[in-house]
C-alpha cells in the first residue's frame, strides 16, 4: 500500500516536473496560435458566441425558475403545509380549517398561520381591467408581510385596505399611489401602502400583487368551501422539521420546508412543462453552433500546420508533447472565449434588466458551470480532432513531401 | 576513420505481405566522422527511404542501424525520439519553418524540446543565426526572408543542439544554382568538424563536388559507393 502510494506520488511529481519543462513548448504553442490572428479570432468568436448563447439560455431559465418560486421566498416562512397535489404556489388547493388547528398542535411548531393565495379582477379608475394576485395575510400576525416602502403596515386594517407591491408589474395597475381607489371583484379597494419584496421578482406570469388581510381576502373574493391556501409556520428548532413533516403527512397533507417547496415548483416547470425541454434544446443548439465553429477552425489551424508538426516529430518532439501543445491551444481559446461570452451575456442581461423590468434572466453558478462544462467539451472535441490528425502524421511523410 | 553510422542489410518494403513493393534491398553502408556523404540517384531509387531508416524515422523490415554505437531500432519510441533530438539534426527539403514564429524562435525549437529555458534557447538561437550569416534577422518571420536565408534558418535549427549527425534532404531543390552552391560550400567549410558527419540526399549534380564520398542508388540498391572524383558523374 505504502509502496503504491509512493509510486503514485513519484508519478505525480514527475508529471508536474514534465509540465514545468513544457513551459517553452506552451509558449511556442501560444505564439503559433496568437500570431495566426485570423484563425485565433475566429475560434474565440465561435466560442464566445456559443458561451453567450448558452449562458443567455441557462440564465433565462434560471431567472424563470427563480421567478416561479419568488412568492414562496418573499413570504419567508420556514415551512409550508399544503395539499399533496399542489404543484406551484399559484395553484393552491384550499385546505380545511382544522388543518391549521392540527398543525398548531404539533409539538415543535413555534407558530403557524393561514395564508391566502388567490386572484382577483381589478377594475382600475381608467376603466381598464387587470388580473392581480391577492395575498391574504393572517389578521393578527401579518406573517409573510412584505417590506413597506411607503405608508404604514398598520393601515392594512383600515376598511377596504390593500397594499400594492411596487415591482416590475406595478405599472399594470396604472402605478397607483397611496389613496388610489379601485374595484376588486366588485368590492371597493383602497391602496394604503406600497411595498417591496425580498427577491427581485414577485412571480412568473407578470401579474401585479396586492396584499390584504386574510379575512378580507377570503370575504371579498369568490370562495370555494374551504378558503385557506396554505398554512405557513416556523418550527421551534430545525430539528423539529422531520417530526412536523411526519405528523402533517399522517393527516394526509404535505409539509415542506421553503427550500423543498421551491424545488418542487422548479421541478414542475423543468419536468412537467415544455419549458425545460425547449430551453435545453436551445442551449444544445448554441453548444452545437459553438462546437462547429470552434472545432472546424481549430481543425483547419492544425491542418495548416500539419507538416510543421510532422517536422517537430522528426526533430524530436514526443507525441505527448504535441498532445499537450494542442490541448493547451484549445484550452486557451476556449477559456478566453468563455470569459468573453460570460462577460458579454452578463452585460447584456444587466443592460436588459435596466431597460426591461420584467426581464427575468439571472446569471448564477449553475448557468456558469453549465457553460464552463460545455466549453470544456468544445475544447476537448476541438483538440481531439487536431490530436488525431497530428498523431497520424509520420515524420517520413515530411521527407516524402 | 571512426564510424558514426553503420547500417547492415537494410530491407524496407511498402504495401501488404502479398504485394510487397521493395524500396530498399539489403543495403549496407557506413558513414564516418568529418565526412560529407552524398546519397544520390534518380527519383524512386530509395534514397529518401534510406535517409529515413538511418535517421530513426522509418523502421526497416529487416536489418540493423547503429548510430554512435547504439542500435537505434532496438530503442522504444520515446527513447528513439530523444536520441534523434540529441544526436541528429534535420534540414528538410521545404525547410518546414513555422511562419508564425520568428526565425530565432524557429531555430530555438530543438533547445526548447530539450527543456532548456526560453531565454537561454533564444540567446543560443541568435548566436547560431549569426553563425549561418543571419545576424540581426532573428526577429523576422521566415516568410520575410529569401529562399537561401530560409535554408540557413533551417540549417541553424539543425545545428543549434550540436548534433553529431546532420541530415539534409534535397537542400538545394528550392534554390537557384548559385545560392545552392553557396549554402553547401558554407555547410562544408563551417559545419563539418572532427565530431560531425553530414549526409545529404540530392540529385543536384552541381553540388556533387562538395561530397567526400558518394553513394549512388538505383532500384533500392547501392549501385556504386566511392570517394568523389571530379569525373565521376556528369554535372
Amino acid at each position: 500500500m505504502l509502496k503504491s502510494a509512493k509510486k503514485a506520488a513519484g508519478y505525480i511529481k514527475s508529471s508536474v516536473i514534465n509540465l514545468a519543462g513544457m513551459r517553452g513548448l506552451f509558449r511556442i504553442a501560444l505564439k503559433l496560435l496568437v500570431n495566426d490572428k485570423g484563425k485565433f479570432l475566429t475560434i474565440i468568436i465561435g466560442v464566445t458566441f456559443a458561451v453567450f448563447l448558452m449562458n443567455q439560455m441557462t440564465s433565462m431559465f434560471a431567472g424563470i425558475l427563480e421567478s416561479s418560486v419568488s412568492s414562496v421566498a418573499n413570504v419567508g416562512a420556514q415551512m409550508w403545509v399544503m395539499d399533496p397535489s399542489v404543484e406551484t404556489v399559484a395553484n393552491s388547493i384550499p385546505l380545511p380549517d382544522y388543518v391549521l388547528d392540527y398543525v398548531r398542535s404539533i409539538k415543535g411548531v413555534k407558530f403557524a398561520e393561514p395564508i391566502y393565495f388567490g386572484g382577483g379582477l381589478v377594475k382600475l379608475n381608467s376603466g381598464k381591467y387587470q388580473y392581480a394576485t391577492i395575498i391574504g395575510l393572517d389578521d393578527t400576525s401579518l406573517f409573510g408581510r412584505p417590506v413597506i416602502i411607503d405608508g404604514n403596515i398598520k393601515n392594512i386594517y383600515e376598511s377596504h385596505a390593500f397594499i400594492a407591491l411596487k415591482d416590475a408589474n406595478y405599472n399594470l395597475l396604472d402605478s397607483p399611489p397611496i389613496g388610489t381607489t379601485f374595484e376588486v371583484n366588485d368590492y371597493r379597494g383602497v391602496i394604503v401602502a406600497l411595498a417591496k419584496t425580498a427577491t427581485p421578482s414577485s412571480g412568473l406570469f407578470g401579474i401585479p400583487t396586492l396584499y390584504t388581510t386574510y379575512s378580507r381576502a377570503t370575504q371579498d373574493l369568490p370562495n370555494t368551501r374551504y378558503v385557506m391556501s396554505y398554512v405557513i409556520l416556523d418550527p421551534k428548532k430545525k430539528t423539529d422539521i422531520p417530526y412536523i413533516e411526519r405528523k402533517v403527512g399522517d393527516l394526509g397533507y404535505l409539509a415542506l420546508t421553503q427550500d423543498d417547496f421551491e424545488s418542487k415548483i422548479k421541478n414542475y416547470y423543468i419536468y412537467k412543462t415544455s419549458m425545460g425541454m425547449n430551453i435545453g434544446l436551445m442551449t444544445l443548439i448554441s453548444f452545437i453552433v459553438g462546437l462547429s465553429i470552434a472545432g472546424q477552425t481549430f481543425y483547419a489551424f492544425v491542418l495548416e500546420n500539419m507538416e510543421k508538426f510532422g517536422a517537430l516529430k522528426a526533430i524530436g518532439a514526443q507525441k505527448k508533447e504535441l498532445i499537450y501543445m494542442l490541448l493547451f491551444q484549445a484550452s486557451v481559446v476556449s477559456f478566453i472565449g468563455y470569459g468573453f461570452g460570460i462577460l458579454l451575456s452578463s452585460m447584456m442581461i444587466a443592460f436588459a434588466k435596466l431597460r426591461v423590468p420584467n426581464y427575468v434572466a439571472m446569471v448564477n453558478y449553475t448557468s456558469l458551470t453549465i457553460a464552463f462544462f460545455m466549453v470544456l467539451l468544445i475544447a476537448g472535441f476541438s483538440s481531439y480532432l487536431g490530436i488525431r490528425k497530428v498523431l497520424k502524421i509520420e515524420p517520413f511523410d515530411i521527407f516524402r513531401g | 576513420m571512426e564510424t558514426i553510422l553503420k547500417a547492415f542489410n537494410i530491407v524496407k518494403w511498402f504495401g501488404d505481405r502479398d504485394n510487397k513493393m521493395y524500396a530498399l534491398k539489403e543495403i549496407s553502408l557506413e558513414a564516418h566522422y568529418k565526412e560529407i556523404l552524398f546519397i544520390i540517384g534518380p527519383s524512386g531509387s530509395g534514397k529518401t527511404t534510406l535517409l529515413s531508416v538511418i535517421s530513426g524515422i522509418l523502421r526497416p523490415n529487416e536489418g540493423t542501424v547503429i548510430v554512435k554505437d547504439r542500435n537505434i531500432w532496438e530503442m522504444n519510441g520515446d527513447e528513439l525520439t530523444s536520441f534523434r533530438l540529441n544526436n541528429i539534426g534535420f534540414v528538410f527539403q521545404d525547410y518546414h519553418l513555422f511562419p508564425k514564429l520568428t526565425s530565432a524562435e524557429n531555430v530555438a525549437i530543438p533547445l526548447i524540446l530539450k527543456k532548456i529555458s526560453w531565454d537561454d534557447s533564444i540567446k543560443k538561437a541568435l548566436k547560431y543565426l549569426e553563425i549561418v550569416g543571419l545576424g540581426g534577422k532573428g526577429e523576422l518571420p521566415p516568410y520575410k526572408l529569401s529562399g537561401g536565408e530560409q535554408q540557413r534558418v533551417a540549417i541553424a535549427r539543425a545545428i543549434v543542439s550540436e548534433p553529431d549527425l546532420i541530415i539534409f534532404d534535397e537542400p538545394t531543390a528550392s534554390l537557384d544554382g548559385e545560392t545552392g552552391r553557396q549554402i553547401i560550400s558554407f555547410v562544408k567549410s563551417n559545419l563539418l568538424n572532427e565530431s560531425r558527419t553530414i549526409i545529404i540526399v540530392t540529385h543536384d549534380a552541381r553540388i556533387y563536388e562538395f561530397a567526400d564520398r558518394i553513394i549512388h542508388m538505383e532500384d533500392g540498391k547501392i549501385k556504386q559507393s566511392d570517394e568523389w572524383k571530379g569525373d565521376m558523374y556528369e554535372k
